[in-house]
């Protein structure tokens, strides 16, 4: 640790040199060229099929809705560890994500199956609310038996720069969650730059988040490829940095196949293969499940699917 | 929990993604055993003839003719003849050929990327996603301006000029035949144009273009050939040379039209400085400087081949550059996801061999990822110097190939010495986060083109050109119509 | 004898901002005077002043270049006769004085007509300005002697240029006149040098000079074959223009166009 010099004006931190991971900047127009380039990628065949499976493993398949019930928990469930009941092959889901009332019929219908169960918190989707609420909101969760917590930043702090206190929260939140990984979502499409994207990522990293996530999926504007891609190259300086390795979850809005692989082939070409594991990244997605399985059959039988053949759990 | 339920528990993931080959089908393109010459709206047949091949694979893709002497002259006179009517026409329907040649490139746009892959090398996703949407947009610009003329040049009466010759680089072969006749054509001149030696095919196949079209015979011909084509051109009847390629070529071109009065436009070699300052953006940075130099394998003459770091930012733009250059796809031209495509010629492959050599020679380090080249054919694997000093021939020369150079600076006063220090003044490009820095240094680097935080852009709108002996004349915008107007 | 005896002027070499004689020593009569007679030496120190004064005359405001220009006019009116016996009379001297205020008041204008942004397809801003060129080498006309020079000077100077001319080689001295006039007032020095001497020795020297980013040939009847072949060593961009014209596109004819992109983004 260098000491602080007495000198230097608030806001000032020794060294001054420039080095990784340092805030930085990101240009729009640059990076979205780059996320629409590697979205041209031809991904075909034996590399197709290997992606879709990659991406159904990496699914937190979701539903976070007031109507949500114990039933339709477990539907998501029994889809969860076994997304094509009629292809033993086909892997299943990384985990499914709930609101915390509904970890427990969640936790029951996956015992054993080796899915995860994801729980929101910390007043999710907002954030508005006291932080003891929040880190009771956490607690509870755990306690119900959450494998992961998704916790939303306090984009409100953040916007008026107090950053402290949004990384204050984090680092709370994850003490609370114990043994439970924790995701942090920025809730991207609030925070109005990429410049703010990229700031927010290193400050939920710094504070100890295993995940940086992009969204609630409450909000139009989710997770988008130019996002992911200034969020994993945040990643990678902080894994240059501290050979510390982060995960990624985009969430909201990834709907086909076609669009999942261009996550994947975005995190392959910035992240390297190690990052291509349901350990280190996740899709949180609902609809994208039935689309894989779609294109995974087509892969198969050659023939182009309908929907009728797929439950729609 | 079901007995079914149980077997689905998570099996370890596969490791290891390789993308499979997604090559591009080359059934759109029907090439003929043998090519004549395109003069007069016919295509007259020539005594000699030479093999273009393709440089993935030194395959033979067809018999090109070998324009003699005779050849260019009766090109030059069919095109003076057609330059009476032409000439005449009124500009609003000179314009409408113009918009047809447009509309026909879009619509045979595929057919035109693949050929262009498979004669030049470039990789399918360039000639697709820059080289064909640029050439249809360059005639649909130009020819907007046929009936406009006078708006384009205050106070003055624009007249066509007659004969344009135009001599056309391998780099870009469809790409800088629009950017040449184009302008020409709106501005009332017909044209002769000679393409590049190793790269015939697209030209040839624009001729089928113009029949589409119903372009009058004679207002654009077509003849290919060797550098002897081109020196035939350059000393026929003609009433403007354009020539763009090699310095070297350039200044014979510029020497044998001395006291000619023949009008002459430029556009050479460059050795851009593309400078990054340490509060740059620095991925997007570092995607520039990639773009910058291996786009196209380098045969660029805007390329940014000498990268100017500042020494406080300098670990981490090569540690990056590094990391993202192992990451570029070498290889099929026609595989969608090559990145880095085949070098045109053996020729100019041994003439980035020769200078990669000196750079080694010379004591720079030498930094080349990984990666698999294809047997056959003309490959040269993305590469980068560091500890390069601004005497070394590799800082100096115009390698055209996918070499970077990296140098390192201080100060905005020393990046901008170090970027004018050359003969050439083509491009340049700065990443820096600071506006009024940007300004500042566009206002002092001696160069045509600043591209800021950005780099290897075109657009028809956007005049490019040289100073110093990257030559003169701009082409697009509308100062790309002036070298093709007299104004008496 | 009656009254005294007049003092005769040196007529000399205009070089960075001094009136050198030719460092050869040499002179050459023209219109009953010793006038000097450059040598390549003195072209050689001419570039060199033209070089090191350029980029300064060109980072000056288009304003502040323009009421330099229009106080060459005025320092020209207040010599009127003397210029008159120089040249062709009066009228000359008018026109040629009248041809500085033309410009003069050019200079903060050209960017607005010959650059302007480019509306390219994607999200950049995208403009061209133009530019000087560097430094210009003159071969001015013969005829007529002050306003062939200053028609061709003038053009180059508006856009930020610095200019090494050769003279009138048969009637040099309004040309000298026309430096001593420049002298006083506020062009820095080495922005205009002016050479007197032999074409046909000089301007080679000029065409082949690897420092010099352009050449005007308006003057060089019969070496133009000559000076052409020798600018393309460097690439100089040649111009050949009309002795007597007044034009924004004399002005183009030495400018280079540079276009600048930059993303548009938050």
């Amino acid at each position: 640790m260098m000491a602080q010099a007495p000198v230097l004006p608030r806001g000032f931190e020794l060294p001054l040199k420039q080095r990784l991971p340092r805030i930085g900047s990101i240009d729009q127009v640059a990076v979205e060229q780059r996320a629409a380039e590697l979205a041209k990628r031809s991904i075909k065949k034996d590399a197709k099929v290997w992606a879709l499976e990659l991406a159904l493993r990496c699914c937190d398949l979701t539903t976070l809705e007031g109507q949500d019930t114990p039933g339709k928990v477990a539907a998501l469930c029994s889809k969860a560890i076994r997304p094509d009941p009629s292809d033993p092959n086909v892997p299943s889901v990384a985990a499914v994500c709930v609101y915390p009332n509904l970890i427990t019929p969640a936790k029951e219908r996956l015992a054993g199956s080796g899915v995860k169960v994801a729980s929101v918190a910390t007043y999710f989707p907002s954030g508005q609310a006291p932080l003891d609420v929040k880190l009771r909101d956490v607690e509870d969760a755990v306690a119900m038996g959450a494998d992961e917590i998704d916790m939303v930043i306090d984009r409100g702090a953040f916007l008026s720069g107090r950053y402290a206190k949004v990384f204050d929260e984090i680092v709370k939140v994850k003490e609370a969650c114990g043994a439970a990984h924790l995701k942090v979502i920025l809730e991207v499409a609030e925070l109005g730059t990429y410049d703010n994207v990229r700031r927010a990522s290193l400050l939920a990293m710094a504070a100890g988040g295993d995940f940086i996530k992009t969204s609630t999926g409450k909000l139009p504007g989710a997770a988008t490829l130019p996002v992911q891609l200034v969020m994993l190259e945040a990643i990678r300086d902080v894994h240059a940095e501290t050979g510390r390795k982060v995960g990624m979850k985009p969430a909201g809005g990834i709907r086909t196949s076609k669009n999942a692989i261009q996550y994947l082939v975005q995190v392959h070409e910035t992240l390297g293969p190690d990052w291509l594991t349901p350990d280190l990244y996740r899709i949180g997605a609902s609809s994208l499940v039935n689309d894989i399985l779609m294109q995974l059959r087509k892969e198969k039988t050659g023939a182009y699917q309908s929907k009728d053949y797929f439950t729609n759990d | 929990m079901t007995e079914l339920d149980k077997r689905q528990d998570r099996s370890p993931v596969p490791q290891g993604w390789t993308y499979a080959p997604a090559p591009e089908s080359t059934d759109v393109v029907r090439l003929q055993d043998r090519y004549g010459l395109y003069i007069g709206g016919e295509w007259l047949a020539a005594k000699e003839h030479f093999t273009t091949i393709s440089p993935r694979d030194e395959a033979p893709l067809a018999e090109v003719a070998q324009a003699s002497e005779a050849d260019v002259h009766k090109a030059v006179a069919v095109a003076r003849d057609a330059f009476q009517s032409w000439s005449k026409l009124p500009g609003s329907e000179r314009a409408k050929y113009m918009f047809r040649i447009a509309r026909i490139l879009a619509e045979r746009s595929r057919e035109f990327a693949v050929l262009e892959s498979l004669n030049g090398g470039k990789p399918i996703k360039e000639s697709r996603d820059v080289d064909l949407p640029l050439a249809a947009a360059h005639f649909f610009y130009y020819a907007g301006w046929a009936d406009k003329l006078e708006y384009a040049f205050p106070n003055r009466t624009p007249k066509a000029l007659g004969v344009a010759g135009q001599i056309i680089p391998w780099n870009f072969p469809l790409l800088m035949l629009s950017w040449k006749i184009a302008p020409a054509l709106a501005a009332g001149n017909t044209v002769v144009l000679k393409p590049a030696e190793t790269t015939p095919l697209t030209a040839l196949l624009f001729c089928d273009v113009l029949r589409q079209a119903e372009l009058p015979p004679g207002v654009v011909n077509i003849v290919t050939g060797d550098g002897s084509t081109g020196a035939a051109l350059v000393d026929a009847d003609v009433d403007k040379i354009a020539f763009t390629g090699s310095t070297e070529v350039g200044k014979a071109i510029q020497r044998r039209l001395a006291g000619t009065g023949k009008k002459l436009t430029l556009e050479l070699g460059g050795k851009a400085a593309n400078i990054v300052f340490d509060d740059c953006a620095i991925d997007q940075a570092v995607e520039g400087i990639v773009n910058g130099i291996y786009f196209n394998q380098g045969h660029v003459c805007c390329a940014g081949s000498r990268l100017l770091v500042q020494e406080s930012i300098y670990e981490p733009v090569v540690e990056k550059l590094k990391q993202r250059m192992a990451t570029l796809r070498v290889g099929d031209p026609l595989d969608k996801n090559t990145d880095v495509g085949a070098i045109n010629s053996r020729e100019q492959l041994e003439r980035i061999e020769e200078l990669v050599a000196a750079g080694k020679e010379e004591g720079a380090e030498i930094y080349q990822p990984p990666c698999k080249l294809p047997e056959k054919g003309y490959w040269f694997a993305p590469t980068v110097f560091t500890n390069v000093a601004q005497s070394y021939r590799i800082a100096q020369e115009e390698i055209f190939g996918p070499v970077l150079s990296v140098l390192t600076f201080r100060t905005p006063d020393e990046a901008v010495e170090k970027a004018n220090n050359t003969p050439y003044g083509l491009s340049a490009g700065v990443w820096t986060e600071k506006g009024s820095r940007i300004l500042w240094m566009a206002q002092h680097l001696r160069a045509g083109v600043v591209w800021a935080n950005t780099f290897n852009r075109f657009d028809p709108t956007s005049p490019f050109g040289g100073y110093k002996e990257s030559g003169f004349g701009r082409e697009g915008g509308l100062h790309g119509m002036e070298p093709y107007l007299d104004f008496e | 004898m009656s009254g005294r005896l007049p003092v005769k002027k040196t007529y000399k070499l205009y070089i960075g901002g001094a009136f050198p004689r030719s460092e050869s020593g040499r002179t050459y009569e023209a219109q009953d005077q010793n006038v000097a007679r450059a040598s390549r030496k003195d072209v050689r120190d001419a570039v060199q002043a033209a070089r090191g004064a350029q980029p300064k005359w060109a980072a000056a405001t288009a304003y502040n270049r323009g009421q330099v220009l229009y106080r060459i006019a005025e320092m020209m009116e207040a010599r009127v006769p003397e210029f008159a016996e120089l040249c062709s009379g009066k009228d000359e001297v008018h026109r040629a004085i009248d041809r500085w205020v033309w410009y003069a008041g050019f200079a903060d204008k050209l960017s607005q007509v010959l650059g302007g942004t480019n509306p390219v397809a994607g999200p950049y801003f995208n403009f061209t300005i133009p530019e000087p060129t560097g430094v210009v080498a003159t071969i001015a006309p013969d005829e007529p002697p002050l306003l062939g020079l200053v028609s061709r000077i003038a053009p180059v100077l508006t856009g930020g240029n610095a200019v090494v001319a050769l003279a009138s080689e048969t009637q040099p001295l309004a040309a000298i006149e026309l430096a001593e006039a420049i002298a006083t007032s506020d062009v820095p020095g080495g922005v205009v040098n002016l050479l007197t001497g032999h074409r046909a020795e000089l301007a080679p020297w000029l065409a082949s000079h690897m420092d010099v980013n352009a050449i005007d040939v308006t003057g060089a009847d019969g070496l133009r074959a000559e000076l052409e072949t020798a600018a393309a060593e460097n690439v100089k961009r040649v111009v050949s223009g009309k002795p007597d014209s007044q034009s924004l596109y004399e002005i183009s004819a030495f400018l280079e166009l540079k276009t600048v992109w930059h993303p548009i983004g938050v």
